[in-house]
């Protein structure tokens, strides 16, 4: 009875499945080429990019088609209503990946500053998050959303340290001004990078238990 | 001006109410308030007891002669099974309206004025005014008031089922009990139906036994899901249908049974 629903919830899961993919790849591309100033990698992540928007595009299609023809409620209903505020924060997350392969193509192969150390641990945790807020999406585990929701004031303090480092390098070292300034915006936009995980796990706690999540 | 709050109220406060025909039990202790100017939607798969439910309210179902019931139905805190209710006064209070249109096979004028012409009125002009007033409140004044003399059965499924409510309402009731009002209608009579049905709130309590779920959905703000006799759920409409507390309710809505 609910085959035709079934099918088309579960090709719309798969996509999206798909677009995280991405989205997580780009965001690790995009710290390598900035790590390894990889600048011709940092291309990459910008080209890649619009794949991504196209993702979103065709799984919003989707999800108003669904609810055009399945008239969705109940479970069926938050999901889809989950999946369609998760595209966006997937595609946020692809904008600061981009956003990132800028700042390294500026860099290019100037000698990096210290605190890229911290932004690299900042890194590791928010691609973290981004892996296991689609996990608790894909197994509906709200465990797990939960645990990645609180990481993100880990990543929160790390950004702080980072911030405070970089302003004392740019009254020492004024010649690296340019430098401080795009590893203040990386960190930056591995901040909001992390946030957006965090709204995927919301999300998801809201699409289990029906209740509004917030951390 | 002081302005009553209506929507406080409790019409009914149904208490333990069971529901046999001959050894089948229909309705299982149910228990439930309704509320005054607010649409309730009775949902559920067939067989469920909501027809049964809803007809019980106004003691329609007791026409049938196996029937047994045992509980209370409080009608503005009074029994309606209490010996001292007349079921003609009850059924004056609660009107009915049902799946298929059926005006009785007289003119529009009569069929909205069988009622009040039953209760004594015989002043003509207060006739005309009661018939303006149910026609404009039921929708269909404008459609039909250059016809009045026409035999009902020339109107259309969606006009019929619009006179047997202005019908219902010449009796100047209070609740009105609609059993899928909408389900011989095309969808442009359906919204009428529906458009007509939120308006009707302002002055009276619907209660109305729906398939569609969609329907309950857009028209009502409390609706009620009954299972195998069972009130399983009863709660905000848009609770219901986003985050149901019970598995039976969910499993209903989503399409896993039913």
């Amino acid at each position: 009875m609910r085959q035709r629903l079934e099918n088309k919830l579960l090709e719309i899961h798969e996509t999206l499945v798909k677009m995280s993919i991405l989205v997580e790849e780009n965001v690790d591309w995009s710290i390598r080429a900035l790590t390894m100033q990889q600048t011709k990698m940092a291309d990459e992540v910008i080209e890649n990019d619009d794949l991504i928007d196209s993702y979103e595009e065709k799984i919003e299609d989707m999800c108003i088609e669904f609810i055009a023809t399945q008239n969705p409620l109940g479970s069926d209903l938050r999901r889809i209503f989950t999946v369609l505020k998760l595209i966006t924060d997937l595609e946020r997350i692809g904008d600061h990946a981009v956003n990132i392969a800028r700042i390294t193509k500026t860099i290019g192969d100037e000698t990096l500053l210290e605190p890229i150390d911290d932004i690299k641990e900042m890194a590791k945790i928010t691609r973290k998050m981004i892996y296991n807020s689609i996990n608790s999406y894909i197994d509906q585990n709200l465990d797990l959303a939960m645990e990645t929701a609180a990481m993100d004031d880990t990543v929160d303090d790390l950004y702080e340290g980072v911030y405070d480092e970089l302003l004392d390098i740019m009254e020492s070292k004024s010649e690296f001004k340019g430098q401080v300034i795009g590893l203040l915006l990386v960190g930056r936009y591995l901040e909001r990078i992390a946030d957006h995980a965090t709204n995927i796990c919301e999300r998801v706690g809201y699409m289990i238990t029906g209740k509004r999540m917030s951390y | 001006m002081t302005i009553e709050t209506k929507d406080k109220g409790i019409v009914y406060d149904v208490k333990g109410l069971n529901l046999w025909y001959g050894q089948d039990q229909a309705l299982r202790d149910i228990n439930m308030q309704i509320y005054k100017n607010q649409v309730t939607a009775v949902i559920g798969p067939s067989g469920c007891g909501k027809s049964t439910f809803v007809k019980t309210l106004n003691r329609m179902v007791e026409n049938i002669p196996i029937v047994r019931i045992g509980g209370e139905i409080l009608y503005h805190g009074e029994n309606i099974f209490d010996k001292s209710v007349m079921v003609e006064e009850l059924r004056t209070k609660v009107g009915m309206v049902f799946q298929k249109p059926n005006p009785f096979p007289k003119t529009i004028y009569e069929n909205v004025l069988y009622g009040p012409k039953i209760h004594g009125i015989r002043d003509k002009k207060v006739h005309m005014e009661i018939l303006e007033t149910s026609l404009k409140a039921a929708a269909l004044w404008d459609e039909v008031k250059d016809r009045l003399g026409d035999n009902a059965y020339g109107l259309s499924g969606g006009q019929q089922q619009r006179l047997c409510i202005a019908r219902a309402l010449a009796v100047q009731p209070e609740v009105i009990l609609m059993d899928e009002p909408t389900s011989a209608l095309d969808p442009i009579a359906t919204q009428k139906i529906e458009d007509l049905i939120n308006q009707l709130k302002e002055n009276y309590s619907i209660i109305i036994v729906t398939h569609s779920m969609q329907q309950a959905g857009r028209i009502s703000d409390k609706t009620a899901f009954f299972l195998m006799g069972e009130l399983i759920e009863y709660d905000d409409t848009s609770k219901i249908f986003s985050n149901p507390a019970k598995k039976q309710t969910e499993d209903y809505i989503t399409g896993r049974f039913g």
